[in-house]
């Protein structure tokens, strides 16, 4: 039985999965749970993640939910390439403190941005407060110095002359800004640079491929969230 | 040169470490480093590690105000290694001295369920419950005046919401997060839910399956380890009656102002 991977590619963690399963050719299935018919709020994916968030997990009768702990699980079970975990003491510490940082870092004011410049909205039929906006925007600019300055330095890679777990996190969330048209890699050219090495490291038509539909700003704007979506995200962004 | 672990025991993840190489008995060197104490004394901002001291630098006066001083801890130095995150410094404590397999299961979906907690850790217990600290204690120290009950109440429901979902997802009916013995995901959760209770939200009080586990935890940790990593916290209340520079109240203002938003 294949490894089913409950999977939106609009969400973050889930394009991380998704690139890593199939650059390490993971067999599995797609389950594609479409965020805004909010299908994740169902009772028949709360089976799967009672969490009722993607990523998730299924392989047989074990389910999994959070995607730090899926990754680490399939780079396991499948025996992937050293790179991605490194067996080095000191190299997979340097990848557990950045996957631990991320959370409230990176990831946190990634989302923040998307929420404010292209989810509220939708959500409450208004455009987006330009106030909100640029205090998201402030708080990811001084976390983006952090990254640079702590966590990249002036090497390749977060772990040294390979991709790692670390850089694909990273990836996947900073391209969140970048898809809600806050294009923060223009004015950083390390940044870029580094971007452009972990493209061409997991493979650019695969990167495309996973990021084809949040970079369809079109789309993304014009996105029909379903109302039980609408009153959820009311909730909890707390405008 | 000795292991070094620069810690705050005000601080629920500098408690987790404490009492994970302790239990495990990890030699090393306890760097204490004073949070709130020097900065409400107005002596120099503590940089853990020379990593914090080269982000905080010069504007560390500027920056202070914008940096959670929560996060500068835990650090470990081993040698001219030097680690932040909690998380990554328990992994690395429990490989590097090879701790009993209960508290990072072998087993692949095992170990798979202690990430998992892990994970999701972050953005629930660790996120919610240091608010309780900083309503109830930090906020009035340091604004000298008490914060509107709304917003403590507004934590104490987000924390509910969060101690359903670990009963229901994480803890269930076993006796440990990951079954039949402890691991580094009671721990975590542990510490970090003890610091309400050390501002006198008493959130074992009126929930009997969480109350039992954590007893659990106590005894499979030890308990005198537990209330020696614990004494700091619970008796917090002590902090309140220090005089804080007002230069220092003006310059944290803003970033408490926030917290209350």
């Amino acid at each position: 039985m294949v490894v089913e991977l409950f999977l939106d590619l609009l969400s973050q963690p889930c394009r991380a999965l998704f690139i890593f399963a199939k650059k390490n050719n993971i067999p599995f299935e797609f389950k594609h749970v479409e965020l805004i018919k909010g299908q994740h709020l169902s009772e028949e994916f709360g089976k799967v993640n009672v969490l009722k968030k993607v990523p998730a997990l299924k392989d047989g009768t074990f389910t999994l939910a959070e995607s730090i702990a899926i990754l680490l699980y399939l780079s396991r079970k499948f025996n992937t390439p050293d790179h991605w975990y490194p067996s080095d003491l000191r190299k997979r510490a340097r990848v557990d403190e950045y996957l631990s940082w991320q959370h409230t870092a990176i990831r946190e004011k990634g989302c923040r941005i998307f929420f404010t410049k292209v989810l509220m909205p939708l959500a409450v039929g208004q455009p987006f407060s330009p106030d909100k906006l640029e205090e998201a925007v402030k708080e990811m600019n001084f976390t983006l110095v952090q990254f640079e300055e702590k966590f990249l330095q002036d090497k390749p890679f977060i772990v040294g002359s390979e991709i790692s777990l670390a850089d694909l996190v990273a990836i996947v969330e900073l391209m969140q800004p970048v898809a809600s048209g806050c294009d923060i890699f223009a004015d950083r050219p390390k940044l870029a640079a580094w971007r452009s090495r972990v493209e061409e490291a997991v493979g650019k038509e695969l990167f495309q491929e996973a990021h084809k539909q949040v970079l369809n700003a079109k789309s993304l704007g014009s996105m029909q969230l379903s109302s039980e979506l609408k009153e959820h995200l009311k909730q909890i962004l707390k405008p | 040169m000795a292991l070094e672990l620069y810690l705050d025991l005000i601080s629920p993840p500098c408690r987790a470490v404490y009492i994970f190489a302790k239990k495990n008995n990890i030699c090393f060197e306890f760097k204490p480093v004073e949070l709130f104490k020097d900065s409400i004394l107005g002596r120099k901002i503590v940089a853990a590690s020379l990593m914090e001291q080269a982000i905080l630098g010069q504007q560390h006066t500027e920056e202070f105000a914008k940096v959670n001083i929560l996060k500068k801890v835990p650090v470990l130095k081993d040698g001219v290694f030097t680690l932040a995150e909690s998380t990554a410094i328990l992994l690395y404590l429990s490989r590097k001295y090879n701790t009993p397999d209960h508290w990072y299961s072998s087993d692949l979906q095992k170990r798979a369920r202690v990430d998992e907690y892990l994970s999701w850790h972050h953005n629930s217990f660790r996120r919610i419950a240091p608010k309780t600290l900083w309503i109830k204690v930090l906020i009035p120290l340091f604004t000298g005046q008490a914060a509107p009950p709304e917003k403590l109440q507004e934590v104490i429901d987000e924390l509910a919401a969060s101690l359903v979902q670990f009963e229901e997802k994480f803890l269930q009916d076993k006796p440990f997060i990951m079954g039949s013995e402890i691991s580094l995901a009671d721990l975590m959760a542990v510490v970090e839910l003890m610091q309400p209770v050390g501002v006198g939200c008493h959130i074992f009080a009126d929930r009997p399956k969480l109350a039992a586990w954590r007893s659990r935890v106590e005894e499979a940790v030890g308990k005198e380890l537990f209330q020696e990593a614990h004494e700091q916290i619970l008796n917090i209340k002590e902090l309140s009656s220090i005089e804080v520079e007002p230069k220092l109240k003006e310059l944290l203002a803003p970033t408490l102002m926030k917290m209350l938003k």
